[in-house]
């Protein structure tokens, strides 16, 4: 679904990425993982075409980014940030809307989806009307995800999506995602520096350090068998990770809802 | 299925709400640019009879009502455009056609507006004692340079405004002193001359060189100082226009030019060679009737015995032609003030639409392209600089006098608050929000109309607001170059030191620029305020 070929990225001196080579599979959901600078956020927006790469290609579902427009690739990616990137100026029904008007589709359609998407994401229809101003950090994440799920993406990349919330949110977001994407089957690229957050939310784990993959795999792979002396480290910084690999939410059934 | 049915009943509207910022303000543009034209329109309504110019000081405006009275006499039509500014606006103006006659003076024409002429100047200069103006130049050679330019004297009115020394008649008395040159054979006598005249190559330099009076004693001295100077002993002698008020009233002696040293500035009808011929007909019936003691004497009514020019001027086409009286026509208060408002407001929306359609787009290519931003801003900055007066003058040659460079010289005077207030907005939006918009994949349009430029929307309304408000104050200064509004009681005010009239202009402007800043906060509140801004419109 989203593969990246040999990309290569600096910004000045600092090189973001080396020669990436990395294949994100369909349906499944792949977990970003690395420390602040590693270059993940980097792969996101390199996907919808935000950064050009200096060298290598990005290919979408086949399609290189960037080839054709970059209006119809984004269209097909829904792409979330750690702040959620709501425009101020628009009620929540007007954020998560907005591109589905632009693109005229009719009232019904419209209501349709808008309902569809307040129930996906657990979230009241009395919020419709609240500015992003008046909503928690959790439920702007939650607005956030369905102007990203409006279209019905085949591609889900969400950059740090519970980063700017508090544990107990996160948490609970944190379950509801997983059951989220239990539910919509769609190619997920998650970004995190929290390799319990990768764990719960994430079918392989994909650790960067300094524009290069240092290891890929499934968690247990990488708690039992860090193949390099900074895999080894930066499991051990991250306490409790292991506790999750017997916890609850990770056995919750990838056909739930 | 509650929400649902909501979302259904909120649906898609047929205008995306977000659109709202955008067409307010094309709104507020095309309203202002409609009401401007509307306005623009009445004011310009009355152009098509003869237009008489004057210069912004008392006896040109008088001579000004003058004509245009003795044209209508005749049954011609014409409007006064009354103390549009100095000579050189005056000028331009007649030889472009805005202006059809106006009252001047002959060592103005031949020293300000003419030029040297080539052959004459050197020799001129050369002679001891002669007349210093370099550009004094026979008739027939004057007559053949204004032909040249389209332009014709009709008629020399029949008295003379040109400096003249005075002093108190008991010390001129005292000391034997009648003529110019009687002042060389009394050494040490003091002097106090005006500013201008101690400069001027025509006045004290010349003066002093060709009567020999390098004796005395010579002070810079504000004219209006002048006479209570002479009458506490501070000095003899100064110097006066030969129509001032003081001279009818016989509180000071004039001294006789005997040397013949100041140039001559007798007051002609300059009019345009292609008018028809019974303007120039008209005109020629007003030579010869005023002379100095008249126009002295029509100064000072207006000066000291506070009649407005248009009764005094009335007075004496009455006088001279017989005939009923013709009263001017009473101009009462509201009824100016409403023709100053029209005046004002046709002048501040026409050029505040234009710089809204120019200034945004320009904001909106000076935001996206930095190297262009500078390009930009860096000229509006350089627009912002020049001295509004300067910038007005700057547009006669190009735009003629009136409505239409004033507004201009306005447009270019908004349009750097709304270009700036449009970029910076657009800059200041967030890097999140920007690329979030980008992500969507809405199109670059779609991108600045729903998200971007109700972003900067504030900063937008700032501009405008400022622009506004600056060119309020800044239009009363167009009714020196004839474009009427609250500038025009203002000029006459300060014109003839009446504070009252000064008031009449300058508050209403101050309201005016009050309402317009009242109007864009009730806007701003009502726009900006995301509740209403958002929610309002289902």
């Amino acid at each position: 679904m989203l593969r990246y070929e040999a990309v290569t990225k600096r910004f000045g001196p600092v090189l973001a990425l080396d020669a990436i080579t990395l294949e994100c599979a369909s349906g499944r959901t792949t977990a970003l993982l690395g420390p602040s600078g590693c270059g993940k956020s980097t792969l996101l927006r390199l996907a919808v075409g935000l950064v050009r790469p200096d060298a290598g290609l990005i290919k979408v579902d086949g399609g290189t980014v960037g080839a054709a427009s970059l209006e119809g690739l984004r269209r097909r990616i829904g792409y979330v940030i750690q702040e959620g990137g709501l425009f101020p100026h628009l009620d929540v029904h007007g954020n998560v809307t907005l591109l589905a008007r632009h693109l005229g589709w009719d009232r019904a359609r419209i209501g349709a989806r808008y309902g569809e998407l307040l129930e996906l994401v657990k979230l009241p229809a009395l919020v419709s009307r609240r500015l992003p101003d008046e909503l928690s950090g959790g439920q702007r994440q939650r607005v956030s995800l369905m102007r990203a799920l409006m279209l019905d993406p085949e591609l889900l990349l969400l950059d740090e999506p519970l980063g700017a919330l508090d544990p107990m949110i996160r948490h609970e977001l944190q379950h509801d995602l997983k059951e989220l994407f239990a539910r919509l089957r769609r190619t997920v690229v998650l970004v995190t520096h929290d390799i319990a957050e990768a764990g719960v939310l994430g079918d392989e784990l994909v650790l960067l350090r300094a524009g290069r993959i240092e290891q890929q795999g499934s968690l247990e792979e990488l708690l039992d068998r860090p193949t390099s002396a900074f895999a080894r480290e930066f499991v051990a910084s991250q306490r409790g990770a292991r506790e999750l690999l017997d916890a609850p939410l990770r056995a919750l059934p990838r056909t739930g809802g | 299925m509650r929400p649902f049915a909501r979302s259904r009943a909120r649906g898609a509207e047929v205008l995306p709400r977000r659109a709202g910022a955008l067409m307010f303000v094309a709104g507020l543009a095309v309203v202002l640019a409609a009401l401007g034209t509307a306005c623009a329109y009445r004011a310009a309504a009355a152009t098509s009879p003869v237009v008489v110019g004057s210069k912004a000081f008392t006896e040109s405006v008088i001579l000004g009502e003058i004509v245009t009275r003795t044209l209508e006499r005749e049954g011609i039509p014409a409007v006064h455009r009354r103390a549009l500014g100095g000579s050189r606006v005056l000028f331009d103006a007649l030889r472009a056609g805005e202006v059809d006659v106006y009252p001047e003076y002959t060592g103005t024409l031949d020293e300000e507006l003419l030029g040297s002429p080539p052959a004459q100047a050197a020799s001129d200069a050369a002679r001891p004692g002669a007349r210093s103006g370099a550009g004094a130049r026979t008739g027939p050679a004057r007559a053949a340079e204004l032909h040249r330019l389209g332009l014709t004297i009709a008629a020399r009115l029949g008295f003379e405004d040109r400096y003249v020394l005075g002093m108190l008649p008991g010390t001129a008395r005292r000391l034997g002193i009648r003529r110019i040159s009687d002042l060389a054979r009394v050494p040490g006598l003091r002097f106090g001359f005006s500013n201008e005249f101690i400069n001027r190559a025509d006045g004290w330099p010349g003066l002093e060189r060709a009567y020999g009076l390098h004796e005395q004693n010579v002070q810079g001295l504000d004219h209006e100082l002048a006479y209570r100077a002479l009458e506490q002993g501070d000095i003899e002698v100064t110097d006066l226009y030969s129509t001032d008020p003081e001279i009818v009233r016989d509180r000071l002696t004039v001294l006789e030019d005997d040397r013949g040293f100041f140039p001559d500035y007798s007051a002609i009808l300059l009019v345009r060679t292609d008018a028809p011929t019974q303007v120039h007909q008209a005109l020629a019936r007003l030579a010869g009737r005023i002379d100095t003691r008249t126009m002295a004497r029509m100064n000072e009514r207006v000066l000291i015995g506070h009649l407005s020019e248009s009764q005094v001027a009335a007075q004496f086409v009455e006088q001279l032609f017989g005939g009923p009286l013709q009263q001017p026509s009473p101009r009462t208060w509201p009824h100016e003030l409403g023709e100053y408002t029209v005046e004002q407001l046709a002048l501040t929306c026409a050029s505040l639409a234009a710089a809204i359609l120019i200034g945004l787009p320009l904001g909106i290519v000076a935001a996206r392209r930095p190297a262009l931003a500078r390009l930009v801003l860096g000229a509006a900055g350089v627009v912002q600089t020049i001295p509004s007066l300067a910038l007005l003058v700057f547009m006669i040659p190009l735009l003629g006098i009136g409505f239409a460079p004033a507004a201009f010289a306005l447009f270019l005077y908004s349009l750097l608050p709304i270009i700036r207030g449009t970029s910076a907005g657009l800059l200041d939006i967030p890097r999140p929000l920007a690329e979030s918009a980008a992500a969507l994949g809405l199109s670059d349009w779609a991108r600045l109309r729903l998200v971007e430029l109700p972003l900067a929307a504030r900063s937008i309304l700032a501009g405008i607001k400022t622009a506004a408000v600056i060119n309020i104050g800044t239009a009363t200064l167009g009714a020196l170059i004839g474009a009427g509004g609250y500038g025009q009681p203002i000029l006459t005010g300060i014109r003839l030191n009446d504070v009252s009239l000064i008031l009449e202009g300058a508050v209403p402007a101050a309201l005016l620029a009050l309402a317009v800043q009242a109007l864009f906060d009730g806007i701003e509140r009502l726009l900006l305020n995301p509740s209403t801004f958002s929610r309002s419109k289902r």
